[in-house]
Protein backbone atom coordinates (compact mmCIF):
# COMPACT_ATOMS: atom_id res chain seq x y z
CA UNK A 1 0.00 0.00 0.00
CA UNK A 2 2.79 2.38 1.01
CA UNK A 3 4.59 1.03 -1.61
CA UNK A 4 1.94 1.83 -4.34
CA UNK A 5 1.88 5.52 -3.19
CA UNK A 6 5.75 6.09 -3.29
CA UNK A 7 5.71 3.80 -7.08
CA UNK A 8 2.59 6.04 -8.40
CA UNK A 9 4.43 9.33 -6.80
CA UNK A 10 8.04 8.62 -7.95
CA UNK A 11 6.70 7.47 -11.32
CA UNK A 12 4.49 10.67 -11.89
CA UNK A 13 7.25 13.56 -10.81
CA UNK A 14 10.22 11.49 -12.46
CA UNK A 15 7.87 11.51 -16.24
CA UNK A 16 7.18 15.46 -15.17
CA UNK A 17 10.40 17.10 -16.84
CA UNK A 18 10.51 14.60 -19.81
CA UNK A 19 6.81 14.85 -20.01
CA UNK A 20 6.83 18.57 -20.40
CA UNK A 21 9.73 18.52 -22.47
CA UNK A 22 7.93 15.96 -24.90
CA UNK A 23 4.49 17.81 -24.56
CA UNK A 24 6.17 21.27 -25.31
CA UNK A 25 8.18 19.49 -28.26
CA UNK A 26 5.01 17.83 -30.28
CA UNK A 27 2.87 21.33 -29.14
CA UNK A 28 5.48 23.90 -30.62
CA UNK A 29 8.30 21.99 -31.98
CA UNK A 30 8.19 21.30 -36.16
CA UNK A 31 10.74 18.70 -36.98
CA UNK A 32 11.36 15.50 -39.13
CA UNK A 33 9.95 12.41 -37.47
CA UNK A 34 7.10 14.17 -35.34
CA UNK A 35 4.82 12.01 -35.87
CA UNK A 36 7.60 8.90 -35.04
CA UNK A 37 7.86 10.52 -31.58
CA UNK A 38 4.00 10.94 -31.47
CA UNK A 39 3.51 7.03 -32.01
CA UNK A 40 6.17 6.16 -30.04
CA UNK A 41 4.68 8.17 -26.69
CA UNK A 42 1.25 6.97 -27.68
CA UNK A 43 2.70 3.04 -27.66
CA UNK A 44 2.33 2.49 -24.48
CA UNK A 45 -1.74 3.37 -24.40
CA UNK A 46 -2.09 1.38 -27.40
CA UNK A 47 -0.41 -2.07 -26.59
CA UNK A 48 -1.33 -4.50 -24.37
CA UNK A 49 0.39 -4.34 -21.05
CA UNK A 50 1.93 -7.03 -20.77
CA UNK A 51 3.45 -6.33 -24.12
CA UNK A 52 4.94 -3.19 -22.87
CA UNK A 53 5.98 -5.20 -19.44
CA UNK A 54 7.72 -7.58 -21.59
CA UNK A 55 9.57 -5.04 -23.69
CA UNK A 56 11.07 -3.44 -20.46
CA UNK A 57 11.72 -6.71 -18.98
CA UNK A 58 14.07 -7.45 -22.70
CA UNK A 59 15.61 -3.77 -22.78
CA UNK A 60 16.41 -2.68 -19.00
CA UNK A 61 16.64 -6.36 -17.48
CA UNK A 62 20.07 -7.32 -15.92
CA UNK A 63 21.27 -8.49 -19.78
CA UNK A 64 19.28 -6.55 -21.83
CA UNK A 65 21.19 -3.86 -23.30
CA UNK A 66 19.99 -0.88 -21.38
CA UNK A 67 19.82 -2.78 -18.28
CA UNK A 68 23.42 -3.76 -18.62
CA UNK A 69 24.62 -0.24 -19.28
CA UNK A 70 22.83 1.21 -16.19
CA UNK A 71 23.95 -1.81 -14.15
CA UNK A 72 28.18 -1.66 -15.34
CA UNK A 73 28.00 2.17 -15.02
CA UNK A 74 26.20 2.87 -12.42
CA UNK A 75 25.04 0.02 -10.43
CA UNK A 76 21.43 0.45 -10.97
CA UNK A 77 19.85 -2.54 -11.26
CA UNK A 78 15.98 -1.71 -12.22
CA UNK A 79 14.88 -5.32 -13.01
CA UNK A 80 12.26 -7.08 -9.83
CA UNK A 81 12.79 -3.62 -7.88
CA UNK A 82 10.58 -0.84 -6.91
CA UNK A 83 12.29 1.58 -8.76
CA UNK A 84 11.52 -0.72 -11.99
CA UNK A 85 7.78 -0.64 -10.70
CA UNK A 86 8.05 2.86 -11.05
CA UNK A 87 9.60 3.03 -14.31
CA UNK A 88 6.52 0.79 -15.57
CA UNK A 89 4.37 3.23 -14.03
CA UNK A 90 5.84 5.79 -15.45
CA UNK A 91 5.98 4.30 -19.24
CA UNK A 92 2.17 3.79 -19.20
CA UNK A 93 1.16 6.79 -17.46
CA UNK A 94 3.65 9.11 -19.77
CA UNK A 95 0.94 9.24 -22.82
CA UNK A 96 -1.71 10.66 -21.21
CA UNK A 97 0.63 13.11 -19.05
CA UNK A 98 1.91 14.32 -22.50
CA UNK A 99 -1.31 14.55 -24.18
CA UNK A 100 -3.06 16.64 -21.12
CA UNK A 101 0.33 18.88 -20.96
CA UNK A 102 0.82 18.65 -25.52
CA UNK A 103 -3.47 20.48 -25.06
CA UNK A 104 -2.62 22.81 -22.72
CA UNK A 105 0.30 24.27 -24.10
CA UNK A 106 -1.17 24.34 -27.80
CA UNK A 107 -3.89 25.85 -26.30
CA UNK A 108 -2.44 29.10 -24.85
CA UNK A 109 -2.63 32.17 -26.78
CA UNK A 110 0.44 32.70 -28.70
CA UNK A 111 -0.62 35.91 -29.06
CA UNK A 112 0.18 37.12 -25.31
CA UNK A 113 3.40 35.21 -25.88
CA UNK A 114 4.60 37.72 -28.35
CA UNK A 115 3.04 40.56 -26.33
CA UNK A 116 5.67 39.27 -23.32
CA UNK A 117 8.36 39.30 -25.85
CA UNK A 118 7.58 42.75 -27.32
CA UNK A 119 8.31 43.52 -23.24
CA UNK A 120 11.75 42.68 -23.52
CA UNK A 121 11.12 38.93 -22.34
CA UNK A 122 13.30 36.61 -23.66
CA UNK A 123 12.35 33.42 -24.95
CA UNK A 124 13.23 31.11 -21.83
CA UNK A 125 11.24 33.84 -19.52
CA UNK A 126 8.28 33.64 -21.66
CA UNK A 127 8.23 30.46 -21.23
CA UNK A 128 8.72 30.57 -17.44
CA UNK A 129 6.46 33.43 -16.97
CA UNK A 130 3.47 33.84 -19.38
CA UNK A 131 3.42 30.08 -21.02
CA UNK A 132 4.35 27.70 -18.07
CA UNK A 133 1.81 29.12 -15.46
CA UNK A 134 -1.34 29.80 -18.13
CA UNK A 135 -1.11 25.44 -19.25
CA UNK A 136 -0.79 24.92 -15.14
CA UNK A 137 -4.19 23.52 -15.34
CA UNK A 138 -3.17 21.11 -17.60
CA UNK A 139 -0.22 20.14 -16.30
CA UNK A 140 -2.01 19.44 -13.31
CA UNK A 141 -4.55 17.13 -14.83
CA UNK A 142 -1.53 15.28 -16.81
CA UNK A 143 0.10 14.44 -13.48
CA UNK A 144 -3.20 13.38 -11.81
CA UNK A 145 -4.10 11.29 -14.76
CA UNK A 146 -0.34 9.43 -15.00
CA UNK A 147 -0.74 9.15 -10.96
CA UNK A 148 -4.03 7.57 -11.59
CA UNK A 149 -2.66 5.34 -14.01
CA UNK A 150 0.28 4.59 -12.33
CA UNK A 151 -1.78 3.37 -9.20
CA UNK A 152 -3.83 1.31 -10.91
CA UNK A 153 -0.72 -0.05 -13.25
CA UNK A 154 -0.80 -4.08 -13.37
CA UNK A 155 0.28 -5.61 -16.63
CA UNK A 156 3.84 -3.74 -17.14
CA UNK A 157 4.43 -4.36 -13.72
CA UNK A 158 3.92 -7.68 -13.09
CA UNK A 159 5.65 -8.46 -16.11
CA UNK A 160 8.71 -6.36 -15.78
CA UNK A 161 9.37 -6.34 -11.89
CA UNK A 162 7.22 -9.68 -11.07
CA UNK A 163 4.80 -9.66 -7.61
CA UNK A 164 7.50 -9.48 -4.92
CA UNK A 165 6.28 -8.75 -1.51
CA UNK A 166 7.50 -5.98 -0.03
CA UNK A 167 9.53 -4.97 -3.38
CA UNK A 168 7.24 -5.17 -6.50
CA UNK A 169 3.93 -5.65 -5.03
CA UNK A 170 1.78 -2.76 -5.62
CA UNK A 171 -1.79 -2.63 -4.84
CA UNK A 172 -3.28 -4.12 -7.79
CA UNK A 173 -1.01 -7.22 -7.72
CA UNK A 174 -1.61 -7.45 -3.98
CA UNK A 175 -5.37 -7.53 -4.61
CA UNK A 176 -4.66 -10.24 -7.17
CA UNK A 177 -2.82 -12.22 -4.89
CA UNK A 178 -5.42 -12.34 -2.53
CA UNK A 179 -7.98 -13.23 -4.96
CA UNK A 180 -5.39 -15.86 -5.93
CA UNK A 181 -5.10 -17.85 -2.04
CA UNK A 182 -8.98 -19.62 -0.32
CA UNK A 183 -9.25 -16.93 2.66
CA UNK A 184 -7.90 -14.24 0.47
CA UNK A 185 -11.62 -12.46 0.09
CA UNK A 186 -11.47 -9.90 3.20
CA UNK A 187 -8.02 -8.94 2.47
CA UNK A 188 -8.76 -8.16 -1.34
CA UNK A 189 -11.68 -6.14 0.19
CA UNK A 190 -9.39 -4.40 2.48
CA UNK A 191 -7.35 -3.46 -0.20
CA UNK A 192 -10.09 -2.49 -2.76
CA UNK A 193 -11.24 0.00 -0.22
CA UNK A 194 -8.21 1.64 0.20
CA UNK A 195 -7.73 2.09 -3.46
CA UNK A 196 -11.36 3.26 -3.64
CA UNK A 197 -10.26 5.93 -0.99
CA UNK A 198 -7.09 7.19 -2.60
CA UNK A 199 -8.67 7.43 -6.22
CA UNK A 200 -11.35 9.60 -4.92
CA UNK A 201 -9.00 11.80 -2.89
CA UNK A 202 -6.94 12.02 -6.05
CA UNK A 203 -9.78 12.92 -7.72
CA UNK A 204 -10.87 15.24 -5.60
CA UNK A 205 -7.79 16.84 -4.96
CA UNK A 206 -7.03 17.80 -8.74
CA UNK A 207 -10.72 19.47 -8.64
CA UNK A 208 -9.61 21.52 -5.73
CA UNK A 209 -5.82 22.25 -7.44
CA UNK A 210 -7.78 23.24 -10.88
CA UNK A 211 -10.59 25.50 -9.12
CA UNK A 212 -8.11 27.64 -7.53
CA UNK A 213 -5.49 27.79 -10.51
CA UNK A 214 -8.51 28.51 -13.03
CA UNK A 215 -9.65 30.88 -10.80
CA UNK A 216 -6.09 32.88 -10.36
CA UNK A 217 -6.40 32.71 -14.30
CA UNK A 218 -10.04 33.94 -15.18
CA UNK A 219 -10.40 33.72 -18.90
CA UNK A 220 -10.90 37.27 -20.36
CA UNK B 1 19.33 64.76 -37.31
CA UNK B 2 18.83 61.99 -37.91
CA UNK B 3 15.13 60.51 -38.48
CA UNK B 4 13.15 58.80 -35.74
CA UNK B 5 12.22 56.24 -37.96
CA UNK B 6 13.93 54.95 -41.47
CA UNK B 7 11.93 52.48 -42.70
CA UNK B 8 12.81 50.27 -45.96
CA UNK B 9 11.42 46.59 -46.06
CA UNK B 10 10.81 43.82 -48.85
CA UNK B 11 8.70 41.08 -47.47
CA UNK B 12 6.58 38.14 -49.10
CA UNK B 13 3.55 36.76 -47.28
CA UNK B 14 1.94 34.24 -49.61
CA UNK B 15 0.46 36.42 -52.48
CA UNK B 16 1.55 39.99 -50.30
CA UNK B 17 3.86 41.68 -51.23
CA UNK B 18 5.44 44.29 -48.14
CA UNK B 19 7.67 46.47 -50.39
CA UNK B 20 7.76 49.88 -48.09
CA UNK B 21 10.26 52.65 -47.78
CA UNK B 22 9.52 55.77 -45.34
CA UNK B 23 11.39 57.99 -43.14
CA UNK B 24 9.74 60.18 -40.92
CA UNK B 25 10.74 62.45 -37.77
CA UNK B 26 7.15 63.50 -36.15
CA UNK B 27 6.16 62.52 -32.99
CA UNK B 28 3.40 60.30 -34.00
CA UNK B 29 3.38 58.91 -37.09
CA UNK B 30 0.21 57.38 -38.61
CA UNK B 31 0.49 54.43 -41.02
CA UNK B 32 -2.36 55.07 -42.71
CA UNK B 33 -4.68 52.86 -44.79
CA UNK B 34 -7.63 50.09 -45.84
CA UNK B 35 -7.91 47.15 -43.97
CA UNK B 36 -5.37 44.57 -45.51
CA UNK B 37 -2.81 46.93 -46.52
CA UNK B 38 -0.28 45.74 -44.78
CA UNK B 39 -0.21 48.33 -42.20
CA UNK B 40 -0.18 45.79 -39.60
CA UNK B 41 2.20 44.05 -41.32
CA UNK B 42 4.71 47.03 -41.59
CA UNK B 43 4.71 47.36 -37.85
CA UNK B 44 5.30 43.82 -37.29
CA UNK B 45 8.40 44.51 -39.02
CA UNK B 46 9.83 47.06 -36.87
CA UNK B 47 8.36 45.37 -33.92
CA UNK B 48 10.34 42.48 -34.45
CA UNK B 49 7.36 40.15 -34.80
CA UNK B 50 8.18 39.31 -38.53
CA UNK B 51 11.49 39.12 -40.16
CA UNK B 52 11.89 40.72 -43.42
CA UNK B 53 13.27 38.88 -46.13
CA UNK B 54 15.17 42.16 -46.92
CA UNK B 55 15.55 46.22 -46.20
CA UNK B 56 16.63 47.55 -43.20
CA UNK B 57 14.73 48.96 -40.08
CA UNK B 58 16.19 52.03 -38.48
CA UNK B 59 15.16 53.87 -34.95
CA UNK B 60 16.37 56.76 -33.77
CA UNK B 61 19.92 56.22 -36.02
CA UNK B 62 20.36 52.74 -34.63
CA UNK B 63 20.19 49.93 -36.94
CA UNK B 64 17.80 47.11 -35.44
CA UNK B 65 17.47 45.07 -38.74
CA UNK B 66 19.64 45.08 -42.13
CA UNK B 67 19.48 42.25 -44.36
CA UNK B 68 22.42 42.92 -45.92
CA UNK B 69 24.26 43.55 -42.87
CA UNK B 70 23.13 40.46 -41.56
CA UNK B 71 21.56 42.28 -38.19
CA UNK B 72 18.77 41.32 -36.68
CA UNK B 73 17.79 41.93 -33.21
CA UNK B 74 15.27 39.67 -31.81
CA UNK B 75 11.83 41.63 -30.40
CA UNK B 76 13.04 41.46 -27.03
CA UNK B 77 16.13 43.16 -27.50
CA UNK B 78 14.47 46.35 -29.38
CA UNK B 79 13.06 48.34 -26.45
CA UNK B 80 10.13 48.86 -28.64
CA UNK B 81 6.71 48.96 -26.54
CA UNK B 82 3.85 47.09 -28.62
CA UNK B 83 0.20 48.33 -28.02
CA UNK B 84 -1.91 45.43 -30.26
CA UNK B 85 -5.76 45.86 -30.99
CA UNK B 86 -6.73 43.45 -28.35
CA UNK B 87 -4.66 44.83 -25.19
CA UNK B 88 -3.14 41.00 -24.99
CA UNK B 89 -2.54 41.47 -21.20
CA UNK B 90 -1.69 38.68 -18.98
CA UNK B 91 -4.92 36.85 -17.49
CA UNK B 92 -2.99 35.06 -14.87
CA UNK B 93 -1.24 38.56 -13.47
CA UNK B 94 -2.92 42.03 -11.70
CA UNK B 95 -3.02 44.28 -13.48
CA UNK B 96 0.03 46.10 -11.16
CA UNK B 97 1.99 42.76 -12.21
CA UNK B 98 0.72 43.44 -16.20
CA UNK B 99 1.86 46.60 -15.91
CA UNK B 100 5.56 45.98 -14.23
CA UNK B 101 5.91 43.09 -16.67
CA UNK B 102 8.15 44.92 -18.92
CA UNK B 103 9.67 47.19 -16.37
CA UNK B 104 11.69 44.00 -14.53
CA UNK B 105 12.95 43.07 -18.17
CA UNK B 106 14.45 46.72 -17.90
CA UNK B 107 18.54 46.45 -16.93
CA UNK B 108 18.95 47.64 -13.17
CA UNK B 109 20.99 50.91 -13.98
CA UNK B 110 18.50 52.16 -16.67
CA UNK B 111 15.38 51.52 -14.33
CA UNK B 112 13.52 54.97 -14.06
CA UNK B 113 12.05 54.06 -10.47
CA UNK B 114 9.14 57.12 -10.39
CA UNK B 115 8.36 56.02 -13.73
CA UNK B 116 4.97 53.63 -12.26
CA UNK B 117 3.45 56.84 -10.75
CA UNK B 118 3.75 58.92 -13.54
CA UNK B 119 2.38 56.65 -16.03
CA UNK B 120 -0.77 55.84 -13.62
CA UNK B 121 -1.49 59.33 -13.66
CA UNK B 122 -0.57 60.24 -17.10
CA UNK B 123 -3.61 57.30 -17.57
CA UNK B 124 -5.92 57.78 -15.21
CA UNK B 125 -5.51 54.12 -13.80
CA UNK B 126 -4.47 53.90 -10.31
CA UNK B 127 -7.83 52.85 -8.90
CA UNK B 128 -7.33 49.50 -11.03
CA UNK B 129 -3.80 48.28 -9.65
CA UNK B 130 -5.33 45.08 -7.69
CA UNK B 131 -8.24 44.04 -10.75
CA UNK B 132 -7.42 41.17 -12.58
CA UNK B 133 -7.53 42.04 -16.45
CA UNK B 134 -10.83 39.56 -16.38
CA UNK B 135 -12.93 42.39 -14.43
CA UNK B 136 -11.76 45.34 -16.52
CA UNK B 137 -13.96 47.13 -19.24
CA UNK B 138 -12.32 47.08 -22.75
CA UNK B 139 -11.12 51.13 -22.27
CA UNK B 140 -9.38 49.80 -18.98
CA UNK B 141 -7.99 47.01 -20.44
CA UNK B 142 -6.57 49.07 -23.42
CA UNK B 143 -4.91 52.10 -21.21
CA UNK B 144 -3.19 48.89 -18.87
CA UNK B 145 -2.03 47.96 -22.40
CA UNK B 146 -0.49 51.34 -23.19
CA UNK B 147 0.52 51.69 -19.53
CA UNK B 148 2.61 48.23 -19.94
CA UNK B 149 4.39 48.89 -22.81
CA UNK B 150 5.55 52.34 -21.64
CA UNK B 151 7.05 50.99 -18.55
CA UNK B 152 9.43 48.77 -20.52
CA UNK B 153 10.88 52.28 -21.37
CA UNK B 154 10.72 51.99 -24.70
CA UNK B 155 12.80 53.87 -27.53
CA UNK B 156 9.43 53.63 -29.74
CA UNK B 157 5.89 52.91 -29.56
CA UNK B 158 4.07 51.16 -31.30
CA UNK B 159 0.11 51.46 -31.55
CA UNK B 160 -1.71 48.85 -33.76
CA UNK B 161 -5.26 50.41 -33.91
CA UNK B 162 -5.71 50.65 -30.69
CA UNK B 163 -9.25 51.93 -30.60
CA UNK B 164 -10.44 49.79 -33.33
CA UNK B 165 -12.44 47.11 -31.18
CA UNK B 166 -13.66 49.83 -28.88
CA UNK B 167 -17.25 51.61 -28.94
CA UNK B 168 -17.78 55.62 -29.88
CA UNK B 169 -17.20 56.38 -26.00
CA UNK B 170 -14.31 54.09 -24.72
CA UNK B 171 -12.89 56.01 -27.87
CA UNK B 172 -13.21 59.31 -26.34
CA UNK B 173 -12.25 58.07 -23.11
CA UNK B 174 -8.51 56.48 -24.49
CA UNK B 175 -7.97 59.58 -26.95
CA UNK B 176 -7.02 62.51 -24.61
CA UNK B 177 -4.56 59.89 -22.98
CA UNK B 178 -3.25 59.31 -26.35
CA UNK B 179 -2.59 62.75 -26.81
CA UNK B 180 -1.19 63.54 -23.75
CA UNK B 181 1.40 60.81 -24.39
CA UNK B 182 2.09 62.20 -27.32
CA UNK B 183 2.78 65.68 -25.98
CA UNK B 184 4.24 64.41 -22.96
CA UNK B 185 5.99 61.28 -22.66
CA UNK B 186 8.58 62.46 -24.90
CA UNK B 187 8.71 58.74 -26.85
CA UNK B 188 7.79 58.74 -30.59
CA UNK B 189 4.89 56.91 -31.51
CA UNK B 190 3.67 54.83 -34.75
CA UNK B 191 0.22 54.71 -34.98
CA UNK B 192 -1.64 52.51 -37.49
CA UNK B 193 -5.11 52.82 -37.99
CA UNK B 194 -7.96 53.08 -40.84
CA UNK B 195 -9.90 55.82 -38.97
CA UNK B 196 -9.76 59.15 -40.70
CA UNK B 197 -10.72 61.18 -37.62
CA UNK B 198 -8.40 59.41 -35.30
CA UNK B 199 -5.56 60.18 -37.79
CA UNK B 200 -6.29 63.66 -38.52
CA UNK B 201 -6.62 64.36 -34.53
CA UNK B 202 -3.32 62.29 -33.54
CA UNK B 203 -0.75 62.09 -36.35
CA UNK B 204 1.68 65.01 -36.72
CA UNK B 205 2.89 63.18 -40.21
CA UNK B 206 0.71 60.26 -42.36
CA UNK B 207 2.49 57.53 -44.25
CA UNK B 208 -0.36 56.42 -46.72
CA UNK B 209 -0.31 52.43 -46.97
CA UNK B 210 -1.67 50.98 -49.86
CA UNK B 211 -1.19 47.60 -51.38
CA UNK B 212 1.82 46.66 -49.47
CA UNK B 213 3.63 50.35 -50.23
CA UNK B 214 3.69 53.53 -48.75
CA UNK B 215 2.10 55.69 -51.57
CA UNK B 216 3.32 58.84 -49.60
CA UNK B 217 4.64 60.13 -46.32
CA UNK B 218 5.13 63.59 -45.08
CA UNK B 219 3.05 66.27 -42.47
CA UNK B 220 -0.80 65.50 -41.71
CA UNK B 221 -2.13 68.52 -43.36
CA UNK B 222 -0.20 68.30 -46.31
CA UNK B 223 -1.28 64.53 -47.00
CA UNK B 224 -4.45 65.22 -46.54
CA UNK B 225 -5.53 67.32 -48.69
CA UNK B 226 -3.26 66.48 -51.73
CA UNK B 227 -6.00 65.66 -54.70
CA UNK B 228 -3.71 63.50 -56.22
CA UNK B 229 -3.82 60.76 -53.38
CA UNK B 230 -7.53 61.55 -53.01
CA UNK B 231 -8.19 60.46 -56.38
CA UNK B 232 -6.54 56.99 -55.80
CA UNK B 233 -9.34 54.02 -56.02
CA UNK B 234 -10.46 53.24 -51.98
CA UNK B 235 -8.76 56.54 -50.67
CA UNK B 236 -10.39 58.55 -48.45
CA UNK B 237 -11.90 61.70 -49.11
CA UNK B 238 -9.70 64.85 -48.89
CA UNK B 239 -9.69 67.04 -46.19
CA UNK B 240 -8.37 70.35 -44.71
CA UNK B 241 -6.67 70.36 -41.26
CA UNK B 242 -6.37 74.09 -39.93
CA UNK B 243 -5.45 75.28 -36.76
CA UNK B 244 -7.62 78.02 -35.36
CA UNK B 245 -7.83 80.18 -32.57
CA UNK B 246 -11.54 81.28 -30.78
CA UNK B 247 -11.07 85.15 -31.46
CA UNK B 248 -14.98 85.94 -30.12
CA UNK B 249 -18.67 84.80 -29.72
CA UNK B 250 -21.61 85.84 -32.02
CA UNK B 251 -23.93 85.42 -28.24
CA UNK B 252 -26.94 86.16 -29.52
CA UNK B 253 -26.66 83.11 -32.42
CA UNK B 254 -24.52 80.80 -29.99
CA UNK B 255 -21.73 81.12 -32.50
CA UNK B 256 -17.76 80.97 -32.11
CA UNK B 257 -15.54 82.94 -34.20
CA UNK B 258 -12.41 81.31 -35.25
CA UNK B 259 -8.98 83.04 -36.92
CA UNK B 260 -7.64 80.47 -39.07
CA UNK B 261 -4.54 80.67 -41.17
CA UNK B 262 -7.55 80.13 -44.68
CA UNK B 263 -9.16 83.48 -43.07
CA UNK B 264 -11.90 83.93 -40.29
CA UNK B 265 -14.71 81.19 -39.87
CA UNK B 266 -17.90 81.03 -37.87
CA UNK B 267 -19.00 77.88 -36.26
CA UNK B 268 -21.16 76.49 -33.66
CA UNK B 269 -20.11 77.68 -30.38
CA UNK B 270 -20.62 74.85 -28.45
CA UNK B 271 -18.08 74.25 -25.18
CA UNK B 272 -15.28 76.60 -26.49
CA UNK B 273 -13.39 79.18 -24.68
CA UNK B 274 -12.18 82.56 -25.70
CA UNK B 275 -8.48 82.29 -26.83
CA UNK B 276 -8.56 78.54 -26.84
CA UNK B 277 -6.66 76.93 -29.75
CA UNK B 278 -8.31 73.79 -31.81
CA UNK B 279 -7.60 71.88 -34.82
CA UNK B 280 -10.67 71.82 -37.70
CA UNK B 281 -11.30 69.79 -40.77
CA UNK B 282 -13.14 70.59 -43.24
CA UNK B 283 -13.68 67.43 -45.61
CA UNK B 284 -13.57 68.55 -49.30
CA UNK B 285 -16.97 67.34 -50.17
CA UNK B 286 -18.24 70.52 -47.80
CA UNK B 287 -16.82 72.94 -49.66
CA UNK B 288 -18.41 74.54 -53.23
CA UNK B 289 -16.85 76.79 -55.45
CA UNK B 290 -18.29 80.29 -56.83
CA UNK B 291 -16.62 82.52 -59.49
CA UNK B 292 -18.31 85.79 -57.82
CA UNK B 293 -19.46 86.17 -54.45
CA UNK B 294 -22.07 84.36 -53.96
CA UNK B 295 -24.92 86.51 -52.23
CA UNK B 296 -27.92 85.12 -50.19
CA UNK B 297 -27.10 82.20 -49.82
CA UNK B 298 -27.62 79.87 -45.95
CA UNK B 299 -23.51 79.28 -45.74
CA UNK B 300 -22.16 81.31 -42.92
CA UNK B 301 -18.33 80.32 -44.24
CA UNK B 302 -17.09 82.01 -47.39
CA UNK B 303 -13.50 82.42 -48.25
CA UNK B 304 -12.09 84.19 -51.10
CA UNK B 305 -9.19 82.41 -53.02
CA UNK B 306 -7.23 81.40 -56.32
CA UNK B 307 -7.26 77.52 -57.81
CA UNK B 308 -3.66 75.75 -56.86
CA UNK B 309 -3.81 72.74 -57.97
CA UNK B 310 -6.30 70.34 -60.05
CA UNK B 311 -6.12 66.76 -59.58
CA UNK B 312 -7.27 63.86 -62.17
CA UNK B 313 -10.54 62.81 -62.77
CA UNK B 314 -11.23 59.83 -60.19
CA UNK B 315 -14.73 57.68 -59.52
CA UNK B 316 -16.91 55.68 -61.60
CA UNK B 317 -16.97 56.97 -64.57
CA UNK B 318 -14.16 59.43 -63.86
CA UNK B 319 -16.86 61.78 -62.69
CA UNK B 320 -14.70 63.47 -59.30
CA UNK B 321 -12.59 66.01 -59.58
CA UNK B 322 -10.06 67.21 -56.35
CA UNK B 323 -8.88 70.71 -56.22
CA UNK B 324 -6.87 72.66 -53.73
CA UNK B 325 -7.84 76.49 -53.16
CA UNK B 326 -5.08 78.39 -52.01
CA UNK B 327 -7.08 80.81 -48.89
CA UNK B 328 -4.85 82.99 -47.34
CA UNK B 329 -1.95 81.27 -46.13
CA UNK B 330 -3.40 77.69 -46.04
CA UNK B 331 -4.75 75.18 -49.00
CA UNK B 332 -8.28 74.59 -48.93
CA UNK B 333 -9.48 70.74 -50.52
CA UNK B 334 -12.42 70.52 -52.57
CA UNK B 335 -14.49 68.25 -54.48
CA UNK B 336 -15.96 68.85 -57.53
CA UNK B 337 -17.92 66.73 -60.31
CA UNK B 338 -15.70 67.01 -63.60
CA UNK B 339 -18.95 68.52 -65.00
CA UNK B 340 -19.14 71.53 -62.36
CA UNK B 341 -15.13 72.12 -63.23
CA UNK B 342 -16.17 72.46 -66.61
CA UNK B 343 -19.14 74.46 -66.63
CA UNK B 344 -17.53 77.18 -64.57
CA UNK B 345 -13.70 77.10 -66.66
CA UNK B 346 -11.57 76.59 -63.35
CA UNK B 347 -8.10 76.45 -64.34
CA UNK B 348 -5.04 76.96 -61.79
CA UNK B 349 -4.66 80.94 -61.36
CA UNK B 350 -8.35 81.93 -61.40
CA UNK B 351 -10.01 83.27 -58.76
CA UNK B 352 -12.92 81.62 -56.68
CA UNK B 353 -14.58 81.94 -53.93
CA UNK B 354 -15.20 78.86 -51.30
CA UNK B 355 -18.09 78.19 -49.82
CA UNK B 356 -17.61 75.84 -46.78
CA UNK B 357 -20.73 74.45 -45.69
CA UNK B 358 -19.58 72.35 -42.55
CA UNK B 359 -16.66 72.54 -40.10
CA UNK B 360 -15.79 69.56 -37.69
CA UNK B 361 -13.49 70.81 -34.19
CA UNK B 362 -10.70 67.94 -33.85
CA UNK B 363 -9.43 68.97 -30.65
CA UNK B 364 -11.61 70.64 -28.34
Amino acid sequence: MRLSLIVATTAMLASLPLGLAVGLLLARGRFWGKSLLDAIVHMPLILPPVVTGYLLLVGFGRRGPIGEFLYDWFGIVLSFRWTGAALACAVMGFPLMVRAIRLSIEAVDRKLESAAGTLGASPLWVFLVVTLPLCLPGIIAGMILCFAKAMGEFGATITFVSNIPGETQTLPSAIYTFTQVPGGDAGAMRLTLISIVISVAALFFSELMARIVGRRIAVE
Amino acid sequence: MTDVLDIAVRHRLGDFTLDSSFTSDGRLTALFGSSGSGKTSLVNVIGGLIRPDSGHVRVDGETLVDTERGIYLPKHRRRIGYVFQEARLFPHLTVRQNLLFGHWFVPRAQRKPAELDKVLELLGIGHLLRRRPGALSGGEKQRVAIGRALLAQPRLLLMDEPLAALDEARKAEILPHIERLRDEAGIPIVYVSHALAEVARLATTVAMVENGRVAACGPTADILSRPDLAARPGAPEASTLLSAEVAGFEEAFGLARLTTPAGPLTIARGTLRQGQRIKIRILASDVMLGLGQPAEISALNVLPGTVFEIGERSGTGGSTVHLLIACGEAKLAARLTAKSLALLGLAPGKPVHAVIKSVSVEMP
